[in-house]
C-alpha cells in the first residue's frame, strides 16, 4: 500500500496532472473554436491575384487606420482573424471605410464595388482563419421557417433590434439598427462577425439553420406589409402617442374650432 | 313648481286632442313619460359656444367609443391564461406555443371580418380618451374652473383622470404578449418596492409568483366590469353636477356670475354636440382604419426572459415609466437598494424604484386638493361662474406650467431611448441632463411663465389706455412723426379690463384676537400668490389717458371724446 500511494506521488505527479489539465483544456478549447468557425474561411475559394489586388486597395483605403499590414492602430482595430465575412459586412454595408469617428459606424452606400469588396476579403482573409462568406444555401429563404426564426429572433435580437426590427438605442450614441432592407447574406454576417457593438451569435450558439430561420422571419416580416395600415415607423407607443398628440389632436380641435365658429 | 308639473299633463290631456296620428302618439308617449317637462327643463339649458370647452364632451364621446368598438372585442376575445397553439392565419407565428388570450387576440386581428379596425378604434379611442381629459383638467385649471361651486367636481373629474389611466393599463396588459408582460412586470416592480407588504400584495394580486395563471382574467374583470362601471357613475356625477352649476364662460361684455351667455341645448346645441360625435367618430374611425397600433403580433408570446427594445406604455403611462428611467440606481458608490431588517428576516428596500413614485403621489395628490389649497391661500371663498384669463392669475398660471413642465420632463424621458435614436443623441447624455432639468427646468418653467403674464398683462393695459399700434405713422405739421393708434371699442375693453386683481392681505386675526401660526403661513403664501400684480385699468386712469388724446391731433380727439362720452354713460 505504501509503496503504491508513493508511486502514486511521483514528483513529476503533479506536472504530469497540470500537462494533461493544459491538454484537455486547450483540446477542448481548440475544438470549441473550431465549431465557432465552422464556416471558417479558407483561402483556397480566392485566387492569389484576389489576395494581391485586395492588398493593393487595403493599403490605399484602409491602412490609414487598421494599420500597413492590418495589424491595428489607436484608430482601428487589428483586422488579422476577423474573416472575410467580417469584411463583405463591413464595406458592402458602406459602413467601412468609415466617414468619420464616432459612437460607431453609420451606414451609407457602399464605397466599393462587389469585386473590390470580395478582393479586400481575400486580403483579410488571408490574414488569418475568420468567418467566411456565408454559403447561399443558408441564405434561401424559402428553405427556412419564420414561425421558429421569430421567436429565435425575439429571444436573442429583439431586445436590441426592436420586436419589429425597427432599431432600438445603445449606450452612448450606439444604436442597433433597423434591420429592414438588409440584405440576406449581411444579416448572416452580421451574426457570425458582430460588428460594432454587436455579439457574435456564433455557429455553436445559432446555429448556421437556425439563422437561416432567423433572416427568414425578417424577410417574411418584411414582405407582409404592416396589417393595420401605415407603422408609424414600428417604434411601438411611443410613436402612437405622439401621432395622436400631433395629428389627432390637431384634426379634432380644427374640428372644434369650426364647429363653435358657426354661432348657430 | 313640483306640483304644477305634476298637474299639468292631466290638465293638458283634457283639453288637447291633437288632431294629428303622430300627434296622438307623441301624447300618449309624454303623458306616460313626461318629455315635455324634461325637454323643457333640459332642452333650455344654455352652454357657451367656445372650442375649448368640448374637449369634456371629446372625451365622454371617446368613452362611448370605447364602450362601442370594446364590446365588440369581448364576443371574441377569451382572457385565458391557458396555454394553446397558434394555428390561425398569421404565418410568423403558426405553430407558437402562447395563451389562449394571445392566440384569440391574434384571431381578432387577421380571422374575425372587421376584428383589426375595431381592435385598433379601440386603442385609438383609448389614447384620445385620456388626452381629452388631460387636455380638458389643463383648461379648467388654467381658467380657474374648478374654484366654489365646482371644487368637488374638479375631484370627480381627477378620479375619472385616474380610472382612465386605470382602464387603459389593464386593457394595455390584456393580450398577453411580450410588451403588455413588461408593463406588467414593471407594475410588480413598484408594487414590490413597497415596504414590507410589497411582496405580499405582489402574490395577491399575480396569485402567487409573477406571472402566474391568474392575472389575465383578473385585469379583464376589471378592463371590463369594474372600472368601466366605475367610470360611468362618475361621468353621471360629473354632468349631473355641470346641470346643477350651470356652465361656466369666459369673461366679455354682458356675462356676469349671474348669466350663462350662449345657446340652448334645443335645438342649436344639441345638434352640434350630436354632430360633434359623429365628427370625433369619424375621425377616429379614418385614423384607425389607416394607422396601424399595438401591432401585438410583432411581440410574441409573453415570456418573462425576453424584453424587447422600444418597449414604452401607451403615452398616459409614460411618465411613470420615465421617472424610473430617470432615476439612479446609485449615487456615487452608494447603492439605493437596501434590507431592512425585520423579525422574520430581511426586507427588500428598492428605493431606486419606491422614490421615483414619491413625486408622482405628490403630484396627483396636489391636482385633487388643489382648489382648496388656492381658496385657503387667496382667501377667496366666492362663487365663480366667470372664468380666469389665464394671465390675470400669474401665480396660478406659472404653478400650473411648473407642475406641466415636471410631468412633461418625465414624459420625455419615457422614450429617451427613442430620441437618443432620431436625434442621435447619447442615451447616458440625455438621461444626465433630464436629471438636473427635472429639478430646474419647472422652476425655469414657473419665472418665465409668470414673467410673461405679467407682460401680457402690461401690455393689455397699454392696450385699453393708448390703442392698438395702427402700423401708420404720421407727420404732423410741425415734422413731428408718430404712430396712430386706434382706440379700443367698449366690448374689447370690457374683456381686458375686466378681471380682479387683489392686493396681497396680511394675517387674519382669529375670534380671540390672535394671530396663528397657520395664519401666518397663509398670509405669507398670499403674498407669494398676489404679490406681483399688474392692476387692471381704472376708470380714473382711462379717463386720464382719454384727456391726454385731447391734446392730440383732430381726428383723434373726436375718437377719444366719443368714446369718453359712451364710458361716462355707461357708469353713470
Amino acid at each position: 500500500m505504501k509503496a503504491l500511494s508513493q508511486r502514486r506521488r511521483h514528483p513529476f505527479a503533479g506536472v504530469a496532472l497540470l500537462l494533461l489539465g493544459l491538454l484537455i483544456t486547450g483540446g477542448l478549447y481548440a475544438a470549441a473554436t473550431t465549431i465557432n468557425e465552422a464556416q471558417a474561411s479558407s483561402t483556397e475559394d480566392y485566387s492569389s491575384a484576389d489576395v494581391d489586388e485586395g492588398e493593393r486597395l487595403f493599403v490605399a483605403n484602409c491602412a490609414t487606420c487598421h494599420g500597413i499590414n492590418a495589424e491595428g492602430t489607436d484608430n482601428g482595430p487589428s483586422l488579422v482573424g476577423v474573416g472575410a465575412a467580417s469584411v463583405d459586412f463591413q464595406v458592402g454595408t458602406g459602413r467601412m471605410p468609415m466617414q468619420m469617428h464616432g459612437p460607431q459606424a453609420q451606414k451609407k452606400p457602399p464605397q466599393f464595388n462587389d469585386e473590390q469588396t470580395m478582393q479586400l476579403a481575400a486580403y483579410v482573409a488571408s490574414l488569418g482563419a475568420g468567418p467566411a462568406v456565408p454559403d447561399d444555401e443558408y441564405l434561401d429563404v424559402d428553405q427556412g421557417d419564420p414561425a421558429r426564426g421569430g421567436e429565435l429572433f425575439r429571444i436573442n435580437c429583439a431586445m436590441c433590434h426592436n420586436a419589429a426590427a425597427a432599431g432600438g438605442a445603445l449606450t452612448e450614441g450606439k444604436f442597433a439598427p433597423s434591420l429592414h432592407g438588409v440584405e440576406e447574406r449581411h444579416i448572416y454576417e452580421a451574426m457570425t462577425t458582430g460588428p460594432q457593438n454587436m455579439p457574435v451569435f456564433s455557429d455553436a450558439n445559432i446555429p448556421p439553420e437556425d439563422k437561416q430561420d432567423i433572416i427568414a422571419f425578417l424577410k417574411t416580416y418584411e414582405s407582409q406589409g404592416t396589417p393595420g395600415g401605415f407603422s408609424l415607423g414600428s417604434l411601438g407607443p411611443v410613436s402612437e402617442g405622439l401621432f395622436l398628440w400631433t395629428g389627432g389632436i390637431a384634426v379634432i380641435i380644427a374640428s372644434m374650432v369650426w364647429l363653435t365658429s358657426r354661432s348657430s | 313648481m313640483s306640483t304644477h308639473t305634476s298637474e299639468s299633463p292631466g290638465a293638458v290631456a283634457e283639453e288637447h286632442r291633437p288632431a294629428t296620428r303622430t300627434g296622438r302618439i307623441a301624447d300618449y308617449v309624454d303623458q306616460r313619460v313626461g318629455g315635455t317637462s324634461i325637454v323643457r327643463e333640459f332642452g333650455r339649458k344654455i352652454f357657451p359656444d367656445h372650442w375649448t370647452f368640448m374637449f369634456g364632451e371629446l372625451a365622454l364621446y371617446s368613452f362611448l367609443i370605447l364602450i362601442l368598438s370594446g364590446t365588440f372585442l369581448t364576443f371574441w376575445f377569451d382572457p385565458s391564461m391557458s396555454s394553446t397553439t397558434y394555428d390561425g392565419s398569421y404565418a410568423p407565428l403558426q405553430g407558437v406555443e402562447m395563451s389562449v388570450a394571445y392566440a384569440t387576440a391574434l384571431d381578432l386581428s387577421f380571422d374575425v371580418r372587421g376584428g383589426l379596425f375595431m381592435r385598433q378604434l379601440h386603442h385609438w379611442a383609448a389614447l384620445l380618451f385620456v388626452a381629452a381629459m388631460a387636455i380638458h383638467m389643463l383648461r379648467v385649471f388654467f381658467t380657474g374652473a374648478f374654484r366654489k361651486p365646482r371644487e368637488l367636481n374638479w375631484v370627480v373629474g381627477c378620479s375619472l383622470l385616474i380610472l382612465g389611466m386605470g382602464a387603459g393599463f389593464t386593457g394595455y396588459s390584456l393580450p398577453d404578449e411580450v410588451l403588455s408582460g413588461n408593463g406588467l412586470r414593471i407594475i410588480d416592480g413598484m408594487i414590490k418596492a413597497l415596504p414590507v407588504v410589497g411582496s405580499y400584495i405582489s402574490f395577491f394580486l399575480f396569485g402567487g409568483e409573477f406571472p402566474g395563471n391568474e392575472v389575465i382574467p383578473r385585469l379583464y374583470a376589471l378592463h371590463i366590469m369594474v372600472i368601466p362601471a366605475l367610470i360611468l357613475v362618475l361621468i353621471a356625477i360629473h354632468l349631473f353636477m355641470v346641470v346643477i352649476h350651470k356652465h361656466t364662460q369666459y369673461p366679455g361684455p354682458g356675462r356676469t356670475e349671474t348669466n350663462v351667455v350662449g345657446y340652448p341645448v334645443g335645438p342649436v346645441y344639441a345638434a352640434k354636440a350630436g354632430g360633434f360625435f359623429f365628427i370625433v367618430f369619424g375621425i377616429l374611425a379614418g385614423i384607425s382604419g389607416t394607422f396601424q397600433i399595438n401591432a401585438l403580433w410583432n411581440y410574441g408570446p409573453y415570456d418573462p426572459s425576453p424584453v424587447q427594445a422600444g418597449a414604452q406604455p401607451d403615452w398616459y403611462i409614460g411618465p411613470f415609466e420615465g421617472v424610473l428611467r430617470l432615476m439612479p440606481g446609485y449615487l456615487g458608490d452608494f447603492s439605493l437598494e437596501w434590507l431592512l431588517p425585520m423579525p422574520w428576516g430581511a426586507n427588500n428596500l428598492a428605493l431606486p424604484v419606491l422614490i421615483p413614485m414619491i413625486p408622482v403621489a405628490v403630484m396627483f395628490l396636489g391636482l385633487f386638493i388643489w382648489p382648496w389649497v388656492e381658496a385657503w391661500i387667496t382667501g377667496d371663498k366666492r362663487e365663480h361662474h366667470v372664468l380666469d384669463r389665464p394671465r390675470n392669475v400669474p401665480t396660478r398660471t406659472a404653478v400650473g406650467s411648473a407642475v406641466a413642465t415636471f410631468y412633461c420632463i418625465m414624459w420625455g424621458m419615457g422614450a429617451n431611448d427613442l430620441i437618443a435614436t432620431h436625434f442621435q443623441l447619447s442615451l447616458n447624455d440625455i438621461t444626465y441632463w433630464s436629471r438636473v432639468l427635472i429639478f430646474v427646468g419647472p422652476v425655469i418653467a414657473y419665472i418665465v411663465t409668470k414673467r410673461v403674464c405679467l407682460a401680457l398683462q402690461r401690455k393689455d393695459r397699454e392696450i385699453v389706455l393708448h390703442g392698438n399700434e395702427a402700423g401708420v405713422i404720421e407727420v404732423l405739421p410741425h415734422g413731428e412723426f408718430r404712430e396712430k393708434h386706434s382706440r379700443l371699442n367698449d366690448y374689447e375693453l370690457y374683456t381686458l379690463v375686466a378681471f380682479e386683481s387683489p392686493e396681497p392681505s396680511g394675517p387674519v386675526p382669529n375670534a380671540k384676537g390672535k394671530v396663528t401660526r397657520t395664519e401666518k403661513m397663509r398670509a405669507s403664501l398670499n403674498r407669494w400668490f398676489f404679490e406681483d400684480r399688474v392692476a387692471p385699468v381704472s376708470r380714473e386712469e382711462y379717463l386720464e389717458a382719454l384727456s391726454h388724446d385731447h391734446h392730440e391731433p383732430h381726428d383723434a380727439g373726436i375718437e377719444a371724446s366719443a368714446s369718453q362720452g359712451q364710458v361716462g354713460a355707461r357708469h353713470h
